[in-house]
C-alpha cells in the first residue's frame, strides 16, 4: 500500500496505516498500546528505510498522546488518541498545498530553475507557479541509480512546463545559467540542515560557489530529531533502502541513497509553518517536541 | 557595632541614589519603619527639586530628566545593586559636583559627617512639609509622566569593566566603604587596550586588609574569598558549587535581627559579600545566575514563615540547585555527547573542563574506543590536571601545547570544548586559546563540539573579547629558564607591559553542535532556551 498510491507522500500512508493500526488495536493499557504502535512503526520502518516514514512516525506518537489521557475507560482514551490522530493526518495532508502557495511566489517570471531528482512538494511548488501564469524554465539532474529525474521530466511536460534533463555530472556547468535551485527533503534535522536523495549536497556547494539562492521545500512532519555533524554521522539505517540493510552484510560496498546538506548551504527552507532560516528550524522543533 | 549595622542595612535597603544624603536621610527616617515605593519616589523627586534650585546654571531640566530617567528604573532594580550601576548618560557634571563634596568627606570622622548629615535633613524636612502638599499632584502624575518618555531602558555599565573611569571607580570605593569590604588596588602596568578593567596581583589578596576576626564579612566568605583569588578553586563549576556551600554556611549561621524580614534582611546581608567575592576575583556567570536565583529564593520566603524553617528551605534549595543544575546535567549532557563519540575517533579537548572530562569518562566506561589528544597552553597548563586525570582511568591520551595545533589537527576527528558561559547572541565564551581552537578546527573542516550546561547560559551579548574580560596577575607569566628569569624586572621597562587574559569569545559559526542538558542545539538557539527557562520559572 505504500509504493500504490504514487501522489501520497509515503509518508503520509504510514501515518494512515498506523491509525489504521490504532483503530484495530486489541491492548488493554494505554502502555501496551504505545508499545505496540512504535513496534508497528519500527515495522514500518524496516519496510521503507526512508527518514520521513520515521519523522513522521514519531511526531504522530506524539500528537496522539500530547492530550490529556485521564478518562477512566480504556476505550475512551482510545478514541480520544484516534480523533487527534485523524486530526493530524487531515493537517499532514494540507500541507503540501501550503507550502506550494508560499514558495512559488519567489519564483520570478522567466526564471530557470534548477532541481533535483523527483520530489512531489517541488512539483506541486512548480504546478502552482504555472496555474499564476508564470514562465520558467526547468532543468533537472538525471538522479542515478534510479533515474529519478526522469520520471519528475515526465510529470513537468504534462503540466506544459519546458524542462531540460542533465547529468548528475553537469551540476556544476549549468549553474552559471540557472537562477534559483529548488529541492525537496526526505528529512529536515535540528541543525536546520537537510537529508536528501544523494547529490543534493554537491548541488549546494556549487550554488554557494555561484551565489545562487538554495530553497528547501518541505512538509513540517519531516523534521527529525537527528544532529549530524557530517556525512558519516547519518545512520546506517537511511542511507541505504530496507532490503539493501537485510541482505548486505558489507554496507561499504553499497552507495549511500541520502546525503546531509548543512545547513550553512541552505538560504530558506519553505515549511508549512511557514519560511525559515535553517535556525529558526531548531526552535521549530524545540516547539514540535519539547 | 550593631547600630553601624543596622544603619547600613537600612542605608543599602532603601535607595540606590548616587547621592549619600538621600539614603541617609531616608534611613535615618524610616527607623524600623519601611517607606512604600510611593513615598520613596516622592521623597526622591522632592530632593530632585531641592539640587535643581541649587544647580541652576547646569540647564536643570536636562538634568532632571536625566535624573528621572534614572531614578524611576532605580526603584525596580534590587536595592542591592551598587551605585556605580548607574547609566554613562546620567550627567558627569551632576556627579563631578558632588565628588568634591565626597572628596572631603573621608577627611572628617564618621560621628561627625552623621551630626552633619541630621542636621541637614531637619532644616530638609522642615522644607520638605511646606512642599509636600504642593509638590503631591506634581510627583504623583510625574512617575506617571516619565515612564512614558522611557522609551529604551538606560542601560548600565557595570563597574568592573569601568576600571578607567575615576568617576565609577570612586563610586566603588563609596559602595565598598560602605560595606565594609576593601578595595584592591590594580597592579603593574596595563596594555591600553585593556585598561578598562581590573588587574590584581596574587601577592596581595583582599583578606591581608581586612582583620581579624572579620565584622561585616562572614568566615566562610572570608575563605571563599581567598581560595578564589590565590588560584585554589577554579573552573566554572567548581566555583560556582564552593559559593553555593558557602553560602548554605553563612544562611546557617545567619540570625534575624529584631523587626526585620528574613527575606528582605539575607539579601541585604549578602551584598556585601559578594563585593568582597567580586573583588577577589570577578564573578564568574554561572555564579550571577546562582546568587540571583538564591536572592530570588529568599525573597520568596513567606513573612510567617518561622527562622528555622526557612533556613531548611533555603538549604534545601541550595542542595537541589546544585544537584539539578550541575550533577543531573552533567549525566543528562554524558548521554547526549556519549552518542556523538564513535569507534576509532580521535578527539580533541583543550584545557581542563570538568564536564568534558566526565563526558571522556563516562564514555570509555561504556566500551567506546577512542584516544584523546589534550592540548595545553601557558601560564595556567590546566591540560596536565585533565591529563592526569584520563591516564588515570586508562584513557589513551597525547599532550601538545597550542602551538602545535595545525600539526596535529589533521589527525583529529572531533573536538570537544567546555564552556565559561554561553551569551545570548551564541557566541561561546571559554578560556583564552578556545576559539583560536574552533577556528583551526573550522579551517581543516573538523567538528567542533561545545558542552555547556544551561545555567551557564546569561544574557549578555558580547561579540569579541576586549569589551569585558579578566586580566589575570601580570607575573604569571615570567618563568624562569636555565637559572635565568628574564621578565624579572619588567615593570622597570615603562613601555612594557603584560597581558594574562583568562576568557575569549568563539563566534557561532565556528561551533557547529552545542550539547545541553535540554538536548543538542545549533548555536543559534541559545535565546530560544533562555525563552523557554524564563516561561518555566
Amino acid at each position: 500500500s505504500i509504493r500504490g498510491d504514487p501522489d501520497v507522500a509515503s509518508a503520509v500512508a504510514a501515518i494512515r496505516s498506523l491509525l489504521e493500526f490504532l483503530r484495530r488495536d486489541q491492548s488493554e493499557t494505554i502502555l501496551g498500546l504505545r508499545e505496540n504502535m512504535t513496534q508497528a512503526i519500527r515495522r514500518l520502518e524496516e519496510t521503507d528505510s526512508s527518514v520521513a516514514v520515521s519523522s513522521g512516525g514519531e511526531l504522530f506518537l506524539r500528537f496522539i498522546s500530547l492530550t490529556s489521557l485521564e478518562h477512566p475507560d480504556l476505550s475512551q482514551c482510545k478514541n480520544v488518541m484516534i480523533e487527534r490522530g485523524e486530526l493530524f493526518l487531515k493537517k499532514i495532508s494540507l500541507s503540501r498545498g501550503k507550502v506550494g502557495k508560499l514558495c512559488h511566489t519567489f519564483i520570478k517570471d522567466g526564471a530557470k530553475i534548477l532541481t533535483h531528482s523527483s520530489s512531489r512538494v517541488v512539483l506541486k511548488v512548480l504546478e502552482n507557479a504555472a496555474a499564476d501564469n508564470k514562465r520558467f524554465t526547468v532543468y533537472v539532474t538525471e538522479s542515478q541509480p534510479d533515474s529519478a529525474g526522469k520520471r519528475m521530466a515526465q510529470k513537468l511536460r504534462k503540466l506544459n512546463i519546458p524542462v531540460m534533463v542533465v547529468l548528475d555530472a553537469a551540476v556544476g556547468y549549468i549553474m552559471e545559467k540557472v537562477d534559483l535551485v529548488i529541492v525537496g527533503a526526505e528529512g529536515v534535522v535540528e541543525s536546520g540542515g537537510v537529508i536528501n536523495k544523494i547529490g543534493t549536497y554537491q548541488m549546494a556547494v556549487c550554488s554557494k560557489a555561484h551565489n545562487k539562492p538554495f530553497y528547501v521545500v518541505a512538509e513540517s512532519f519531516k523534521f527529525v530529531r537527528l544532529y549530524p555533524l557530517n556525512q558519516q554521522d547519518v545512520p546506517d539505517r537511511f542511507k541505504y533502502t530496507a532490503d539493501i540493510l537485510k541482505t548486505v552484510k558489507d554496507l561499504n560496498q553499497e552507495h549511500p541513497m541520502i546525503d546531509y546538506t548543512p545547513p550553512s548551504l541552505i538560504t530558506l527552507l519553505f515549511t508549512d509553518l511557514g519560511v525559515l532560516t535553517p535556525s529558526a528550524v531548531s526552535d521549530e522543533l524545540i516547539k514540535l517536541y519539547l | 557595632m550593631a547600630d553601624s549595622v543596622g544603619r547600613q542595612v537600612d542605608s543599602i535597603n532603601h535607595a540606590t541614589e548616587e547621592d549619600e544624603k538621600k539614603h541617609e536621610i531616608i534611613g535615618a527616617k524610616g527607623e524600623g519603619k519601611e517607606l512604600t515605593k510611593e513615598e520613596k519616589q516622592r521623597l526622591r523627586k522632592e530632593k530632585k527639586q531641592h539640587k535643581k534650585n541649587k544647580k541652576d546654571d547646569r540647564g536643570p531640566p536636562e538634568k532632571e530628566k536625566e535624573k528621572e530617567k534614572a531614578s524611576v528604573p532605580a526603584p525596580s532594580k534590587p536595592a542591592t545593586q551598587s551605585p556605580a550601576h548607574k547609566a554613562a548618560p546620567v550627567p558627569v557634571n551632576a556627579s563631578a559636583s558632588e565628588s568634591p563634596v565626597a572628596a572631603e568627606k573621608p577627611a572628617k570622622s564618621k560621628a561627625e559627617l552623621r551630626a552633619e548629615r541630621r542636621a541637614r535633613q531637619d532644616s530638609e524636612r522642615a522644607s520638605k512639609q511646606g512642599k509636600k502638599e504642593g509638590g503631591q499632584q506634581s510627583t504623583s502624575s510625574k512617575p506617571k509622566a516619565t515612564p512614558n518618555e522611557l522609551q529604551p531602558v538606560v542601560k548600565r555599565l557595570p563597574d568592573h569593566v569601568q576600571v578607567d573611569d575615576p568617576v565609577a571607580l570612586k563610586k566603588l570605593a563609596k559602595k565598598l566603604e560602605r560595606q565594609q569590604v576593601p578595595l584592591r588596588s590594580d597592579y603593574g602596568y596595563k596594555v591600553s587596550l585593556f585598561s578598562h578593567l581590573h588587574q590584581y596581583s596574587r601577592k596581595n589578596p583582599p583578606t591581608q586588609q581586612i582583620s581579624i576576626p572579620v565584622t561585616v564579612i562572614h568566615p566562610s566568605i572570608v575563605r571563599l574569598g581567598l581560595q578564589y583569588s590565590q588560584g585554589i578553586i577554579a573552573g566554572s563549576n567548581a566555583r560556582s558549587v564552593a559559593l553555593l556551600h558557602a553560602f548554605k554556611q553563612v544562611i546557617q549561621d545567619y540570625s534575624t535581627p529584631p523587626n526585620e524580614e528574613l527575606s528582605r534582611d539575607l539579601v541585604n546581608k549578602l551584598s556585601p559579600y559578594i563585593s568582597f567575592l567580586s573583588q577577589c576575583r570577578p564573578l564568574s556567570a554561572s555564579m550571577g545566575n546562582a546568587i540571583k536565583y538564591i536572592k530570588k529564593e529568599i525573597s520568596n520566603i513567606p513573612s510567617q514563615c518561622k527562622e528555622e524553617e526557612a533556613k531548611r528551605i533555603l538549604q534545601e534549595c541550595i542542595d537541589s540547585y546544585i544537584n539539578e543544575k550541575i550533577i543531573l546535567a552533567s549525566e543528562a549532557i554524558s548521554k547526549y555527547a556519549i552518542e556523538k563519540i564513535s569507534d576509532g575517533d580521535v578527539i580533541l579537548v583543550y584545557g581542563c573542563s570538568s564536564l568534558v572530562n566526565h563526558i571522556l569518562c563516562e564514555a570509555f566506561e561504556k566500551q567506546r574506543k577512542f584516544r584523546v589528544i589534550v592540548v595545553d597552553s601557558r601560564p595556567r597548563l590546566e591540560g596536565r590536571e585533565a591529563l592526569r586525570r584520563l591516564v588515570k582511568k586508562g584513557i589513551r591520551c597525547t599532550y601538545v601545547l597550542i602551538s602545535a595545533l595545525s600539526y596535529i589537527l589533521p589527525e583529529v576527528s572531533k573536538v570537544f570544548l567546555g564552556a565559561h558561559a554561553l551569551l545570548a547572541n551564541g557566541y561561546v565564551m571559554s578560556r583564552v586559546g578556545t576559539s583560536q581552537i574552533a577556528l583551526v578546527a573550522k579551517a581543516y573542516n573538523v567538528p567542533v563540539l561545545v558542552c555547556c550546561e544551561t545555567y551557564k547560559f546569561c544574557e549578555r551579548v558580547q561579540t569579541d573579547s576586549f569589551v569585558s574580560n579578566e586580566l589575570d596577575d601580570p607575573d604569571d607569566l615570567i618563568v624562569t629558564r636555565n637559572g635565568k628569569t628574564h621578565l624579572e624586572n619588567w615593570q622597570t621597562v615603562k613601555s612594557l607591559g603584560l597581558l594574562n587574559l583568562v576568557y575569549d569569545v568563539t563566534p557561532p559559526d565556528f561551533v557547529d553542535l552545542v550539547i545541553t542538558d535540554l538536548g543538542m542545539i545549533p548555536c543559534t538557539s541559545v535565546p530560544v532556551v533562555l525563552r523557554v527557562k524564563n516561561v518555566d520559572q
